[in-house]
């Protein structure tokens, strides 16, 4: 078995990629894929580029335009690139293996379809781990009406940045030793007492476990610019300013804020809502909110701290050219509690629980008791604990925001501001969240998709399904639907559910959206979590008849 | 990590039958995972109401939605519904709408052909060799790694002594290759003890491995054994290794190790680690009596200068027990001894 080489490995000289991106419009786009070196804030390695910067460039469409766009593949392995909420046929979805066999090193491959939609979008490589090493961009599709609501407008896309190689990154973490993990519990530090440690301990579990892949590693990017690069956003007092937010990171969840600054959160996923001012929100991997912000003169930090406060993106909100805000200093490091072992309702009074009555051997049991789950997931060494309560947490702001002081985005805030058509789903169908931290394996009802092969998750065509998540593992699991927008069961009226394309589904909790399957075809659905994905939490939906009667007829 | 496969070739190789063997095994293994779990109303958990719920429910006839009603997309049929959003409440709330909603299989046209959409599109073999990639792609990474959990040097009453403990494993989730080593001797003199062991691991639950294989011993004598052990995480977080181990003299040992990992900071950590041998019959040539024969309890305060390299001073008391002590002092040595160590743990 010889393995080849990549070209940057063999330590060919490469060009460096540029650090943000440029544009790209119109009805014909040429994107190419190609091996670069990248740096940043004294970080430096290889990275792939598309159109030689990290991030790629931006693509800016219209809606009800025809978009046709080459992507050629200039690496020494197969590529992909996948339109994240775009609807689109699925042939042209881009997902390697489901909607089409991958992009050959030195082919180009055309993808060719109309512009349905409008809104904050993105689009990455969905071949391998590319993704993590800087094979993404934004999308931006403006409305086929003039959009009043905005007199200047700007992307914030998150991501990071790591020097070492994805596959090694993986190989880490199956390897163990929470090896990018600094803000562990030690004897010295840590608030937990000595009781709720041995619990955790008897758990086998690790209460500060919110990251796998943490600064440690990672230089956390807006817009490919590292916090010490000094980027800025210009404004003029007075104007109103809208952001676009793109969480395009492989494994981090974003706590974003500008101190000082309200928020008015005016879109999810690039589907208009409600609008609603919040002073900070968390963006989960692969979401997107728009929103509207009308600062006072002055210089004003935009701050998207990683969610375990390991490290931020940081820029600068100014109307003086050249003016850099203060960051605010991370906060403190995130602590696990009982909700989040699906605990439900006791982990309101964490450590209240009386630990003496229910012993520890009991507790360990109920943590692992199988007999909760649905008959079709698989029991194995693949799963390593049973939420015993999971609880709906919708209303949760996201881990650590919990006690802020301040306005903190829910998804229960979240209306949809178009109403939907109202129909009740004919059939539920509950999906288990399954892993093992300490094995590093994930999965959906216990079933890696290494081990699912021709079995997906089956849809008849504009069939209406409540879809229920079941997180049992103690990590928040972004899970996306290629190729759909879902109504988030989120307590909205049943017309005001939000449309979402991805939704986090918080430790040990459960999270509900009504699907309504009216796109024929295969498409992927999976954890956002790169290395969660890699490691098998991915499965197949399908939709048949394909094609669907009216495209037959 | 070109490091690491290089390495892992020649390791590959060796565990190629043991993969084989292990596919069968695995699939029993899963047989008796699928639970029998036919009847779900006969445990009705308290806390499984919901689930419970819409299980058990008199499925109410649904007939009347229940086939994709084209006609009734995008019409506002029952304006009153609308009290479902009067709920607040989340917990419940969710609860009550899945439970309104019946679970079941999807309709008949769900199941309808093509199996692979984009094969007609794209041809059946392109999209057969990526699907199977994607699969390969998404869950079956090989990968290993390999170990000194104790590469030290040991002070006692004057002897200075040498120490290894290597450990690497290579393969998947569930199946993979060990390989372990230990052995010791005199710091510029003589190895006295030296093991290799090759063994073939298959996870039989969430925190613990199966391992058997072979053991050699190369020191004091050449010498060969059957393993039969399990290795992984105990509750309280211990790692345990234990093995069981079958002489080619038909003689049947024991070890147990344990250790346990105290963070004092990020990189500062204290190691408490024992270990315990047993024996099941005399070994005269190896000075070992039937029984507990020896345990060691020791301390080692390690310092992470990176997560893979990491030096450290440690105590280790080694007692030998029962008959074996008994012998060590008929041969006019200390059956117990303290150790001050010094050493590093590395990894890549």
């Amino acid at each position: 078995m010889s393995l080849p080489l990549p070209a940057w490995a063999r330590g060919e000289s490469l060009t460096h990629a540029k650090q943000g991106f440029g544009e790209v419009s119109g009805e014909k786009i040429a994107l190419s894929v190609g091996d670069h070196h990248f740096g940043v804030g004294g970080r430096k390695g290889h990275a792939i580029a598309v159109n030689g910067t990290v991030p790629g460039p931006l693509l800016r469409l219209k809606e009800g335009q025809k978009v046709r766009i080459d992507v050629t593949n200039n690496l020494d392995e197969d590529t992909s690139i996948h339109w994240h909420g775009l609807l689109l046929p699925f042939q042209f979805d881009g997902v390697p293996g489901v909607s089409f066999p991958g992009i050959k090193p030195g082919e180009t491959f055309t993808y060719e379809f109309p512009i349905r939609q409008n809104g904050t979008y993105w689009w990455h490589s969905h071949s391998g781990l590319q993704e993590q090493a800087g094979h993404y961009g934004p999308i931006i599709i403006e409305s086929a009406e003039p959009d009043p609501r905005y007199d200047r407008d700007y992307v914030v896309l998150l991501s990071e940045f790591t020097p070492r190689h994805p596959h090694e990154i993986a190989r880490l973490l199956k390897v163990g030793e929470h090896y990018f993990n600094n803000q562990m519990q030690t004897a010295t530090e840590g608030e937990m007492s000595v009781k709720d440690r041995l619990m955790w301990g008897g758990m086998r579990m690790n209460p500060r476990d919110i990251s796998d892949v943490t600064g440690s590693t990672y230089t956390f990017l807006i817009n490919g610019h590292g916090p010490m690069d000094g980027l800025e956003y210009l404004f003029r007092p007075g104007e109103r300013v809208r952001l676009r937010v793109i969480n395009g990171s492989a494994m981090t969840f974003f706590n974003v804020r500008i101190p000082g600054v309200p928020m008015t959160v005016i879109a999810a996923d690039g589907k208009d809502v409600a609008p609603v001012e919040v002073d900070e929100f968390q963006i989960g991997t692969a979401e997107t909110y728009d929103v509207i912000v009308t600062p006072p003169d002055g210089s004003h930090a935009l701050v998207a701290e990683a969610m375990d406060r390991s490290g931020m993106g940081v820029a600068s909100l100014t109307s003086h050219k050249g003016h850099r805000a203060t960051p605010p200093p991370l906060r403190e490091p995130v602590t696990l509690t009982m909700a989040d072992m699906g605990m439900g309702s006791m982990g309101g009074e964490h450590g209240g629980m009386d630990h003496g009555a229910m012993g520890h051997g009991d507790m360990d049991h109920s943590m692992r008791d199988t007999s909760k789950l649905p008959a079709d997931v698989k029991v194995g060494p693949g799963l390593d604990m049973v939420s015993p309560m999971p609880m709906d947490r919708m209303d949760y702001p996201g881990l650590g925001l919990d006690n802020v002081g301040h306005r903190v985005l829910r998804y229960t805030d979240l209306k949809a501001k178009r109403t939907n058509p109202h129909r009740m789903p004919t059939r539920s169908l509950e999906i288990h969240l399954t892993g093992n931290m300490e094995r590093y394996m994930w999965s959906f009802d216990g079933r890696k998709f290494s081990a699912v092969t021709d079995d997906p998750i089956r849809f008849a065509y504009d069939e209406r399904v409540r879809v229920k998540l079941v997180n049992d593992t103690m990590m928040a699991h972004p899970i996306h639907l290629h190729g759909h927008f879902f109504e988030l069961v989120n307590g909205a009226g049943m017309m005001n559910q939000p449309l979402k394309h991805t939704v986090i589904v918080q430790p040990g909790s459960t999270a509900t959206f009504d699907l309504t399957a009216d796109e024929p075809g295969d498409w992927a659905f999976h954890c956002h979590l790169l290395y969660h994905m890699h490691a098998g939490m991915m499965q197949t939906v399908t939709v048949r008849p394909f094609p669907a009667p009216e495209d037959a007829a | 990590m070109r490091l690491a496969s290089t390495l892992a070739l020649p390791l590959m190789a060796l565990a190629l039958p043991a993969a084989a063997q292990d596919h069968s095994a695995h699939g029993q293994h899963a047989q008796h995972e699928e639970k029998p779990q036919a009847d779900h109303s006969g445990h009705a958990m308290p806390d499984h109401s919901a689930h419970a719920q819409h299980e058990e429910k008199p499925q109410e006839d649904h007939s009347g939605h229940a086939m994709p009603d084209h006609s009734a997309h995008g019409q506002h049929e029952e304006k009153p519904q609308e009290d479902h959003t009067g709920h607040a409440m989340m917990a419940d709330h969710s609860m009550h709408q899945v439970g309104d909603v019946p679970q079941g299989p999807p309709p008949p046209e769900a199941f309808e052909g093509p199996q692979h959409a984009a094969d007609a599109i794209f041809g059946a073999e392109a999209m057969a060799e990526a699907r199977a990639n994607n699969h390969a792609t998404h869950g079956d990474m090989l990968t290993g790694t390999l170990m000194a959990e104790r590469l030290e040097a040991r002070f006692k009453d004057g002897e200075e002594g040498f120490l290894w403990d290597l450990q690497g494993w290579y393969g998947g989730d569930i199946d993979n290759f060990v390989l372990k080593s230990e052995g010791e001797g005199e710091l510029g003199g003589e190895i006295e003890d030296a093991e290799i062991q090759a063994l073939w691991g298959h996870a039989i639950g969430p925190f613990f491995d199966l391992q058997a294989g072979a053991r050699i011993d190369l020191e004091p004598d050449t010498r060969s054994h059957l393993v039969l052990g399990i290795q992984g995480l105990a509750p309280y977080m211990w790692h345990v290794d234990g093995a069981l181990f079958l002489s080619d003299r038909g003689d049947l040992t024991a070890r147990i190790e344990g250790e346990y990992d105290q963070k004092i900071t990020q990189a500062l950590i204290l190691q408490p680690r024992v270990e315990l041998e047993l024996s099941a019959q005399d070994i005269p040539e190896r000075a070992i009596g039937a029984g507990l024969t020896k345990i060691e309890p020791g301390l080692r305060l390690r310092y992470e200068i990176a997560r893979e390299f990491a030096p450290y001073v440690g105590v280790e008391y080694e007692a030998k027990l029962g008959e074996t002590a008994d012998i060590a002092r008929a041969a006019g040595e200390d059956p117990n001894a303290l150790v001050a160590l010094v050493g590093i743990r590395a990894w890549f």
